[in-house]
């Protein structure tokens, strides 16, 4: 019987922000939903975050930021990725990350943005409806 | 204990009640099966003189002022003087800064209390990658003597107490604070003020670490052990459990490891050779006001009178004033909500009230858009005055510790203090705060906590107004405040000019000496204050620590 692979999924804590109660709930929350995790634990620069991805062959990148520097590290993750011929594996993004800012990071090829309020389980069926784990 | 104990009046007017109670909710069943406060802990439906017969008032409740200070730890409370308001604030440059700290000083602040962005925080210059986009973020951008310098332009430093809130390089910013205040013609034994300097609870919470657990002890008995001497009227260190809720623990958790971690403190103090009632004055603690009104006070109440029992019978203190808990307090930011902000001021204005009935020595009220953004002058305003309108109107400051005596308060605070010891006495069993921390323990308690209450929450077993119940489409949108991007060319340019400009020979041997210093036993705060004087950076001092001593790495749990 073919089993389908499960969906391997990074957790990133990008930049020198140490709010992690979020990033850890999504964790967990995946993990309970049969995902694989791999969680970077905190203070990563881009480049770490992509190699990490790249390294673990992950299906989609989720990133977590609460200290108002995510358009300089959501946009240079984009951009090491496409550097490194990874520009297909999905990133999206949670946090505070203020209304005007989110159509801007969309733009620019964060697939979504989730922001305080949001239950662990819509994020766990973004994730099962948009991400299709690889052969 | 058995029914017959009990008064007989109360007894049969009692069962007579629980009978009515019964066929009550029987006919009716109550709102909710089970009725617990924000952090899970079960309350009952009415509590009565029979809850209290083993509270004795003076061994647990005593007279304001005495051991054990459950009733608060001066003897007129605010009919005296009323709590400190201290609002933090910091934001972008020094220069914006200062201006916001003059703003606030004209509207009737009477402490001034420092936010410092990312990389300040984290030991980094405003010119090193890892600070790229974070730069005046989410505080103030401190590189050297002369950003602090810039600061405090026109506010005379004998006049005005500080708060800084940071952990690692703290015993850096309190050496560039000692530098100022006397380039103003301050002695150093006129400042007054605190530092957060509590590592423990970085690595149990926060998260803004450095060093490893061991070095980052040694740097901050260094401190208390200089402030003892040097700078008497400085608040070493501010234990703080403010961070360990906001991180998602219970309150009892809250109560528990922050004590904890006041014991680490005071045994490393007492373990240099320092007379615990020399320092223990000078320790202060830090909590969170969250949203459960009662186990919030409850909780404040039981930690006066646990820390007065364990300096006094654990460390054999003598100092009436090394027995007083004395905190301050800031409002829960994880329990405001991005939805519909304007609630954000009703929150804040019930979890003020709760530190006031509990206590506190002063206080920070968050403003409606801090889920959002950094507050907006209007919006910290309206903190400022939520705080003004307890002091001033609702009356609740006219006696001391009002709900003393409640049946349900004084029940609250006894399981708070119960459950508390039960943790300490685990950590206690464990070796100690530092190896829990290295097992990982506090860490994975907090997290299991965080993500028990997010799943009630996503269940709707608890309701959060405009979220998960009452939740409007009609979109509010608030007018929030935007950190320029320039802030960080323009800091990372004064930094250059800066590195330029002053005598790096200097700066060169400071640095060594503080790195022999460092090597050795030596305490570092004479080093540190000579490395700042000559305009040596922050990161420059850090980068010293971290070849000295290494570096702690987040070990990624979840």
């Amino acid at each position: 019987m073919a089993v389908k692979r499960r969906i391997r999924v990074l957790v990133a804590k990008p930049g020198l922000d140490g709010h992690d109660r979020g990033a850890k709930i999504i964790a967990r929350g995946f993990r309970d939903a049969g995902f694989e995790v791999i969680y970077t634990g905190l203070h990563q620069s881009p480049e770490q975050i992509v190699e990490a991805a790249i390294q673990e062959d992950v299906d989609v990148i989720g990133m977590s930021s609460l200290a108002g520097a995510h358009n300089h590290l959501f946009r240079e993750v984009l951009k090491l990725l496409a550097e490194r011929g990874a520009a297909d594996i999905p990133v999206f993004g949670g946090g505070i990350i203020p209304d005007e800012d989110i159509p801007k990071l969309k733009k620019e090829g964060i697939k979504e943005i989730f922001t305080p309020g949001t239950k662990v389980e819509d994020v766990v069926r973004w994730v099962e409806k948009t991400i299709h784990p690889r052969e | 204990m058995g029914k017959e104990d009990k008064p007989k009046t109360i007894g049969d007017k009692k069962t007579l009640w629980e009978q009515a109670y019964r066929e009550e909710t029987a006919r009716h069943p109550e709102r909710l099966e089970r009725y617990s406060t924000v952090s899970d802990q079960e309350i009952g439906a009415l509590y009565t003189p029979e809850s209290t017969e083993k509270l004795d008032y003076e061994r647990d409740l005593g007279y304001p002022g005495q051991y054990p200070y459950t009733r608060g730890v001066h003897t007129s409370m605010y009919r005296g003087r009323l709590w400190t308001m201290r609002m933090f604030s910091g934001l972008g440059s020094a220069g914006d800064t200062n201006q916001r700290f003059h703003y606030l000083l004209k509207h009737g602040e009477t402490g001034l209390s420092i936010a410092f962005d990312m990389p300040t925080l984290m030991g980094y210059d405003s010119d090193h990658p890892m600070s790229r986009g974070e730069v005046g973020k989410c505080g103030v951008a401190i590189d050297s003597l002369a950003d602090m310098e810039r600061l405090f332009e026109g506010i005379s430093l004998d006049e005005v107490t500080t708060s800084m809130t940071i952990n690692p390089p703290a015993a850096i910013m309190l050496a560039m604070y000692i530098a100022v205040a006397e380039k103003q013609g301050v002695s150093r034994d006129k400042i007054g003020g605190t530092i957060q300097n509590d590592m423990l609870k970085e690595f149990i919470a926060q998260k803004t670490f450095m060093l490893p657990p061991k070095p980052s002890m040694r740097i901050i008995v260094d401190t208390i052990e200089f402030c003892t001497k040097e700078v008497p009227r400085w608040n070493t260190i501010s234990i703080s459990g403010y961070h360990i809720r906001e991180a998602g623990s219970t309150a009892v958790q809250e109560l528990a490891f922050t004590l904890a971690d006041g014991i680490a403190y005071v045994q490393a103090a007492v373990d240099r050779g320092l007379d615990v009632d020399a320092f223990a004055p000078r320790l202060s603690f830090f909590f969170n006001a969250h949203i459960d009104f009662f186990e919030e006070i409850a909780k404040y109440r039981a930690a006066r009178r646990i820390w007065s029992r364990v300096m006094k019978e654990r460390f054999h203190a003598r100092n009436p004033r090394s027995w007083m808990l004395r905190f301050h307090t800031q409002t829960a930011g994880c329990s405001l909500t991005a939805q519909q902000p304007y609630n954000n001021v009703v929150r804040t204005a019930y979890e003020a009230l709760s530190a006031v009935l509990g206590g506190t020595q002063s206080l920070h009220t968050n403003s409606l858009d801090e889920v959002l953004a950094l507050p907006s002058e209007q919006s910290a305003t309206i903190a400022l005055r939520t705080q003004q309108i307890i002091a001033e109107e609702t009356g609740v400051t006219n006696t001391i510790d009002p709900l003393a005596g409640s049946y349900f308060v004084e029940t609250l605070t006894d399981r708070m203090e119960q459950q508390a010891m039960a943790y300490i006495e685990k950590i206690d069993e464990m070796g100690g705060v530092v190896e829990a921390i290295e097992r990982g323990y506090p860490q994975g308690e907090i997290a299991n906590a965080a993500y028990d209450y997010q799943r009630q929450v996503d269940d709707e077993k608890k309701i959060i107004v405009g979220v998960n119940r009452y939740a409007s489409d009609a979109e509010t949108s608030i007018e929030t405040l935007k950190i320029d991007e320039s802030v960080e060319t323009q800091q990372v340019e004064r930094l250059k000019a800066l590195k330029a400009k002053r005598d790096n020979d200097t700066v060169k041997k400071t640095l060594g000496a503080l790195r022999n210093a460092a090597q050795g036993d030596e305490n570092l705060m004479p080093r540190l204050i000579d490395v700042v004087k000559a305009y040596g950076t922050e990161q420059e001092i850090c980068d010293v620590f971290r070849e000295v001593f290494g570096t702690y790495r987040d070990p990624g749990m979840f």
